[in-house]
């Protein structure tokens, strides 16, 4: 056998290996896909009523908008942004639009004179973090991919401290997420949104005096009253909405894993094609040379 | 009043359970509040305690809740917990390792840990 022959045939055994590998994270991926979907459709119930709750008691409370977590600074001087990447790679751009989304939302708050701090979810946007020496809020690391309630949990108590300290105190005054929300298996979005001040409240409120009161909250009575529950429902609230950005970014990272794994497979097999009609045309040049040296050689003995 | 009393416990994870029952006891800061069907709206918080759900037929089932709330409305109560188990999902050698260790800080006793273990404690004895 040639050396050229053997190269080919080398090479398409080790790309057929690859191609092994990236078929079975491909399957993988699928299979959690749709695992971190029916985690995301179990927890609406929750988001539901808590969102009706929070409603119902905004709308009895007196004066929402003086409430610790809903009123803006006037002047913010320190915003947190929490980052939702990747803890592993082979997702294709998953965690780098992540990135990029934060860095630009970065440059935007810089622009008004705010201080970013970094909370940044998974090791790939740490390492991203360290690399530069950027100082972070804090890093979570080894979920990104099947986040729990304890997680979100963890991470909400954090920023709401650190939303609750006075920003002269090295507090935060406003709190962005950065999350790739899941649409469905072709379509996932990064997306910022800000969790605090709550802007839900607002908005909610605002629909009632809007429709005019269409759907009217029932007249519950609240226990002990509407303000204390108001206050224990919110933290609730800011809990769940880092819960559902994990849990989208976690079906987003198993959706972009597959897609990037199944192109891996394609240009795999793409290549042994092309690599085995090198290898064959290889074989019948070393056939065509042998066959031309024993004419020729037979030719020499016969002259 | 007619019509059964529909009953929905959701914890953050998931959904824990749903049925019609006769009447629901809970928790609340101010203490334990019984829900029978007819009962005016109300919107209260619970605390980490025992649920008592008592079914038509009279037979119960307890649920273990940490921290949430409930809320009545026409003849429909939803719990929402943020966790929230069944008897049989709990390890009652656990929870009683947790109510050693919680009891076991004196100085600072953690007493939401306390009445969470102790919750998880009588709902998997029942």
């Amino acid at each position: 056998m040639g050396a050229q022959l053997r190269v080919y045939r080398r090479r398409i055994k080790s790309v057929q290996a690859t191609k092994k590998i990236t078929k079975a994270m491909e399957l993988i991926a699928s299979a959690r896909i749709v695992r971190a979907q029916n985690h995301l459709n179990a927890s609406l119930p929750y988001l539901t009523q808590l969102v009706e709750a929070v409603s119902a008691a905004a709308s009895h409370a007196s004066d929402v908008s003086k409430h610790p977590l809903t009123a803006k600074s006037d002047n913010p001087v320190r915003a947190a942004i929490l980052i939702i990447t990747a803890d592993r790679g082979l997702a294709g751009a998953y965690s780098s639009n992540s990135i990029k989304e934060a860095e630009a939302l970065t440059r935007n708050l810089t622009e008004k004179g705010m201080k970013v701090v970094p909370y940044v979810v998974g090791r790939k946007g740490v390492a991203f973090h360290r690399f530069r020496n950027r100082p972070m809020g804090g890093t979570y690391i080894g979920f990104s991919d099947q986040p729990t309630y304890a997680h979100a949990k963890e991470i909400g108590q954090e920023l709401l401290t650190a939303f609750m300290t006075p920003s002269e105190e090295g507090g935060v005054d406003e709190i962005h997420v950065v999350y790739t929300n899941f649409t469905n298996m072709a379509v996932q979005q990064t997306r910022v949104r800000r969790i605090l001040p709550l802007e839900v409240v607002d908005e909610v409120v605002e629909n009632i005096g809007e429709s005019g009161n269409a759907q009217p909250f029932p007249l519950y009575e609240f226990e002990p009253s509407a303000e204390e529950v108001l206050d224990a429902l919110l933290p609730r609230y800011i809990d769940q909405m880092v819960y559902l950005s994990l849990l989208n970014s976690a079906a987003s990272e198993h959706a972009a894993r597959r897609r990037a794994m199944k192109s891996a497979t394609d240009n795999a097999e793409d290549l042994v094609l092309a690599l085995t009609r090198a290898a064959n045309a290889a074989r019948q040049a070393e056939i065509t040379q042998e066959i031309s040296e024993i004419v020729g050689g037979a030719d020499a003995l016969t002259a | 009043m007619s019509g059964p009393l529909e009953v929905a416990v959701v914890s953050a994870e998931r959904s824990i359970w749903s049925g019609s029952a006769k009447s629901i006891v809970a928790k609340t800061p101010e203490g334990d509040v019984g829900i029978m069907r007819g009962h005016e709206p109300m919107l209260a918080l619970l605390v980490e305690a025992p649920l008592r759900i008592e079914l038509d037929d009279g037979s119960k089932i307890l649920v273990a809740v940490h921290g949430g709330f409930f809320s009545v409305d026409s003849n429909k109560v939803n719990v929402i917990a943020e966790s929230a188990e069944l008897a049989q999902d709990i390890d009652i050698d656990r929870a009683k390792a947790a109510l050693t260790l919680a009891q076991a800080l004196v100085e600072s006793p953690d007493l939401s840990a306390i009445r969470r273990a102790e919750a998880r404690i009588q709902v998997a004895s029942a």
